[in-house]
């Protein structure tokens, strides 16, 4: 690597017209037979929900077509609800909740998700496990409370839960690569 | 950047009952600037490696209290890991208009128009080719288009200061837009940012992700500016600043500032080269 990089800089608060885009969130579309939904809230290190975080998740594969545009009118129409794009993009509610469907993760096991937020001076990567097993063999070396952070809860058919934990006691387990 | 904006004392309360926090000031700000100035020469020499991202923990940048990791970050090393690839983005995802944020309405916005245009490169100085750059940014009275910025500077009916658009074969983009005022925000007493365009990119892989923010030249803000100064390498720092580039201003149209860009982290060549 010869070239040095470009730093980061916070996304800021002001994102929220310019980087979600409707069905951001719908990686899979409703009916696909293996979809599963997970949501849950970001949190600071008081355990407050952050408001103002940006949620990328990549399931792989990939194909164009995730903010579709209209060619007559410019406006985003979202996905045309068969080409599996494999990213998603969720800004965190009021109550600093998301939710993302996706296809239950394939031989890889685990999403990835990429967290950005206003304070956040360079985003974060971490991954949900659905299984905690498999967790396990990728992670072996951390502590089982460690761990459990990149491992999603069911709550119901279909649904899982997964809390992202910026700092504290219950802070996720977040990766760098390379 | 109105960090604060909800979680942190308002300006107009400073002066408040005494069970109210002060709202620090620039000359403390300052001094928390120096401190961490101080404390990177220090670890370079010290032999520690040049820093080319800001340290999360950064604190003049207050809302990075509660917002940072306090663990170290876990090394993945898989070469078949996931996130060594990335989403594509193609011409269903990008209309030729978004790169000119001047034409998105029935009349032109008010401001300075300029260009900024580069290339978008990977860490061997590669181009990264048909990837997905988007910008925001406030418009020429330092007001952005969103519902929970509260500066009261006016709105501008004909700018909302979004666009996007693909890098070509040689990594090049280009936008047309109007020069961002400066606004202020509620970090401290009297926080201004200076003027800045915020971009997000994609590499050809997830790892090569970055979001971050552009410059321009001489800007008198930059010394009292936490989220700049948050690179404490100068010249990282520098990195973040767009050239003003005479030849690729228009006659009679715009003002050229050019602005190349290098995602940082592993890409395809990752595994092949055995890092
Ligand atoms: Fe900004």
């Amino acid at each position: 690597m010869s070239v040095l990089p470009t730093p980061s800089q916070t996304v800021g608060p002001f994102y929220g017209y310019a980087l979600p885009f409707a069905g951001g969130g719908d990686v899979v579309p409703a009916g696909h037979p293996d979809a599963v939904t997970i949501r849950g809230v970001v949190h600071d290190g008081a355990g407050e929900p952050i408001p103002d975080a940006l949620l990328e998740f990549w399931t792989g594969p990939g194909a164009p077509g995730s903010m579709r545009r209209d060619p007559t009118s410019g406006r985003v129409i979202g996905r045309d609800g068969v080409t599996l794009t494999g990213f998603g993009r969720v800004p965190t509610d009021a109550d600093g909740s998301y939710t993302v469907r996706v296809a239950r993760p394939g031989p890889m096991q685990y999403v990835s998700v990429c967290v950005f937020a206003r304070g956040l001076l360079h985003h974060l990567y971490t991954r949900v496990y659905l299984d905690g097993d498999a967790a396990g063999a990728d992670f072996g070396s951390l502590s089982a409370a460690r761990r459990a952070t990149l491992v999603a809860t069911p709550e119901r058919e279909g649904v899982w839960r997964f809390d992202v934990h910026l700092q504290g006691a219950e802070e996720t387990v977040f990766l760098e690569f390379g | 950047m109105a960090a604060g904006q909800q979680t942190e004392q308002p300006a107009e309360q400073a002066a408040g009952p005494a069970t109210v926090q002060p709202v620090p000031d620039q000359a403390s700000v300052d001094v928390e600037i120096a401190e961490w100035r101080l404390r990177y020469e220090k670890h370079l020499a010290d032999g520690g490696a040049r820093q080319n991202h800001p340290d999360r923990a950064y604190a003049a940048y207050h809302s990075t209290a509660l917002r940072h990791p306090t663990q170290p970050l876990v090394a993945v090393a898989d070469p078949e890991a996931l996130e060594l690839s990335g989403p594509v983005f193609g011409v269903t995802d990008v209309t030729d208009l978004d790169r000119d944020l001047t034409r998105q309405h029935n009349g032109e916005p008010l401001g300075e128009r300029i260009t900024v245009s580069g290339r978008v490169l990977d860490r061997d100085g590669r181009p990264v080719r048909g990837q997905l750059v988007e910008i925001w940014q406030a418009n020429a009275s330092g007001r952005y288009a969103h519902q929970r910025d509260q500066h009261p500077a006016p709105l501008d009916p004909n700018f909302s200061g979004v666009g996007r658009c693909l890098t070509d074969d040689q990594g090049a983009y280009s936008f047309t837009t109007i020069k961002p005022g400066a606004y202020p925000w509620r970090n401290h007493l009297n926080a201004w940012r200076p003027a800045h365009i915020h971009f997000s990119l994609f590499g050809e892989a997830f790892t090569q992700r970055l979001v971050t923010q552009m410059y321009f030249p001489g800007d008198p803000l930059f010394a009292y500016d936490p989220i700049l100064q948050s690179v404490t390498d100068d010249a990282a720092r520098a990195r973040l600043v767009a050239a003003y580039v005479h030849e690729l201003s228009q006659p009679e149209f715009a003002l050229g500032y050019r602005w190349d860009i290098v995602l940082d982290g592993p890409g395809a060549t990752w595994m092949e080269e055995g890092r």
